[in-house]
């Protein structure tokens, strides 16, 4: 008897494995194609063996060769994960002048210097959209230091409990994730399209975020705690407009913006994912907000807080997770976001994303994959960490906070 | 501040993006909707009433259109139902790395259908090294023309679609079965029942609500589908055997620019839609009640 259900477990571990395989091969392909030459592509038959090369991803690059600052800004990226995972895994006890606090603090700040000094040294400005690029850039600077001000934890110093040692762990990571999107902004400045177009995902996905989320909350706490004349009927209201197929929105939305001038332009595109975004945000913040246990605001309004500081203090901090996730998944949404992006920017135009400059590269003749797979990849590789990331909350996620574990 | 001020200034700022950004453009909407508009020309819009929707409700082409997308919707939802049903059940049970197993196979969903779907046509070419047809190549005379052939087109979409869309009918599932107890099945063990008899009586009772949220979610969703047939078959080709109900109003908006019909088409689309979504915010609040009591 036992044997039989070993047989079944192995047996049905073996159809998970293929359902595994099945379901990765396509992505895998994406990869796999992104790295062939060209005459390794366009054979009658899929070749499976063949020599790496990078000449795919080489055409997404600047024309005129990559800057020097890029591989600054990618030993910088690569240092800090590796400083991360560094202080993770091993448990180092530093000298108390060179203490993490003060590590993370000098590691950052050389990180801001590094952009500072891109900055500066940017080849001369040719093209209208190597203007923007720039202006992109200093818009980044600008964004990295309010974010280091806001999120940095060398501004409290509470003892040395493990959540600031995590806190300040994480400190390391923030010079990667900015340094991603600054090498984005030197390579677009280059005059690279491909990552000037990434480069405007980043800023609109980024921007409809913080505002979507910001927003979101607000209400979220509002439809959490308080009696609300019609509540049930707001929400629905709420939820619906995200439900309206984006085609049909769209219509409207490109004659008002047609006639605001608001058309292919960053604002717009952040204004309208904004609103799609929101009601997401509401739902899902609601979810979380409702779990915070209500004691804990009574006890703070009961020491003499005002509702606002009650909210600023206790709600906020409670919620970092659920705001963390409510984030990533309306980035992912941002990111990935076609109909709007193709109807209200044009290709090859200021505030274009990059999946409707992917999907525009369908020439009338022959498709040079090689190139769209490189494009993908890269395209597709942050949204996979995120869910990697994330993966506790995927449920969530996709069912509006409906539905939790 | 006090609470009113306070919920006032929390609420207002969504509300009022919503009205400005949804509402009011609708209402825009509707209103050409009774007139003869075109985008592209200066003309100023000319009143004729409800001739836009008496012409498409007439029009036997944009049944035609609804007919393709209820066949989309029908084929895509049910095979995402089955197979992800079915890998959920594979994975109700513990092993070494479920959660990375679990994750990968969820990687699909949260990519951009219109960056992946791209490259399926890749994927799916008959021509130049197809990785479907070199699969299939075994027990096929010829290679299949997924995106070029009027027949099967309609099949490659489903196929994309689904490899997308399983995987969210697989989180659900997995995590109504997850909330089974236990217990419900040592009790059925003891009475000696069947796997079918707990699969009938225990498993499906308790799943079901949720693998009915799922459904809805998916309807609603691959009743808007725009973006795979965008890119997979250029705009619903081959013809118009993939042109499904959004990528019709698509190009009557956006290629012919016959802005006052496709205004009204967007409101017939609109008040389906909005049924629909009625009907899943209903039952999601009535499933969130029933796990709320538990």
């Amino acid at each position: 008897m036992g044997s039989r259900k070993n047989f079944v477990h192995y047996l049905i571990l073996a159809f998970v494995a293929i359902a595994v395989i099945v379901y990765i091969t396509p992505i895998y392909w994406i990869l796999a194609t992104s790295l062939k030459r060209l005459s390794d592509i366009t054979t009658r038959l899929p070749k499976f063996v063949f020599d790496i090369s990078l000449e795919n991803y080489q055409k997404l690059m600047p024309p005129e060769g990559v800057a020097d600052v890029t591989y600054l800004f990618l030993g910088e990226v690569l240092v800090g994960l590796l400083l991360f995972g560094f202080f993770s895994l091993f448990n180092v006890r530093l000298p108390r002048a060179l203490s993490l606090r003060n590590l993370g603090l000098i590691w950052n700040s050389v990180f801001v210097l590094t952009c500072l000094y891109s900055f500066l040294s940017l080849p001369p400005m040719q093209s209208r959209l190597q203007t923007d690029a720039r202006f992109n850039f200093l818009l980044l600077i600008v964004c990295t230091i309010i974010a280091y001000l806001l999120i940095a934890p060398w501004r409290k110093t509470g003892g040395l409990t493990s959540q600031t040692l995590k806190k300040q762990r994480l400190t390391f990571v923030l010079p990667s994730i900015f340094g991603t999107v600054a090498i984005c902004a030197v390579l677009a400045n280059g005059g690279s399209k491909y990552f000037y177009q990434l480069l405007n995902s980043i800023i609109i996905g980024g921007g409809s975020t913080i505002l979507a989320v910001g927003l979101g909350t607000l209400a979220a706490y509002a439809f959490s705690r308080f009696d609300i004349a019609g509540k049930d009927d707001l929400l629905f209201f709420i939820l619906s407009t995200r439900m309206l197929p984006p085609v049909v929105v769209v219509i409207p939305i490109y004659l008002m913006y047609s006639a605001l001038g608001l058309r292919d332009t960053h604002f717009g595109l952040i204004l309208l994912y904004t609103t799609f975004n929101v009601s997401f945000a509401v739902w899902l913040m609601k979810g979380f907000i409702d779990e915070i246990p209500k004691e804990y605001e009574d006890a703070a309004l009961v020491d003499g807080y005002s509702r606002f500081q009650t909210f600023l203090k206790v709600i906020l901090p409670q919620s970092v997770t659920g705001i963390a996730a409510t984030a990533v998944f309306c980035l992912i949404t941002a990111w990935n976001e076609f109909a709007f992006a193709l109807v209200l920017t044009e290709v090859g135009g200021r505030a274009v994303t990059a999946p409707p400059s992917i999907t525009s590269a369908t020439g009338s003749t022959g498709m040079d994959w090689g190139k769209i797979a490189a494009g993908t990849f890269v395209f597709l590789l942050p949204v996979a960490v995120f869910t990697f990331l994330m993966r506790s909350h995927l449920l969530r996620g996709v069912t509006f906070g409906a539905v939790k574990k | 501040m006090s609470d009113y001020q306070l919920k006032m200034a929390f609420i207002m700022p969504t509300m009022i993006l919503l009205i400005l950004m949804n509402i009011f453009p609708l209402l825009w909407s509707l209103y050409l909707s009774f007139h003869r508009y075109k985008a592209s020309m200066p003309a100023a819009p000319r009143f004729i009433g409800v001739r836009n929707y008496s012409r498409l409700l007439a029009d036997p082409e944009i049944w035609g259109y609804f007919q393709t997308t209820a066949y989309f919707v029908i084929l895509a939802v049910a095979a995402q139902f089955f197979i992800g049903f079915g890998l959920a059940l594979l994975l109700n049970r513990d092993f070494r790395y479920k959660g990375f197993v679990t994750t990968l196979l969820l990687l699909p969903m949260m990519l951009s259908p219109v960056v992946v779907g791209l490259f399926w046509r890749f994927i799916l070419s008959s021509d130049n090294a197809g990785l479907l047809n070199f699969f299939l190549s075994p027990f096929l005379k010829s290679p299949i023309g997924w995106t070029t052939n009027p027949k099967v087109a309609m099949l490659a979409v489903v196929i994309v679609d689904t490899w997308m869309w399983s995987p969210f009918m697989m989180l659900i599932a997995l995590a109504g079965l997850s909330a089974v107890p236990k217990s419900l099945y040592e009790a059925a063990d003891v009475d000696r029942a069947s796997a079918w008899f707990k699969f009938r009586e225990i498993t499906l009772p308790l799943v079901s609500p949720l693998l009915l949220i799922a459904l809805l979610f998916r309807t609603m969703d691959a009743f808007k589908m725009f973006d795979i047939v965008y890119v997979l078959t250029r705009e619903g080709g081959p013809g118009t055997a993939t042109e499904t109900v959004s990528m019709n109003l698509y190009k009557l908006a956006f290629r012919n620019y016959n802005t006052g019909k496709a205004c009204a088409m967007a409101y017939i689309l609109l008040i389906i839609i909005v049924a629909l979504s009625n009907i899943y915010v209903k039952y999601l609040n009535r499933v969130k009640g029933e796990a709320q009591e538990t």
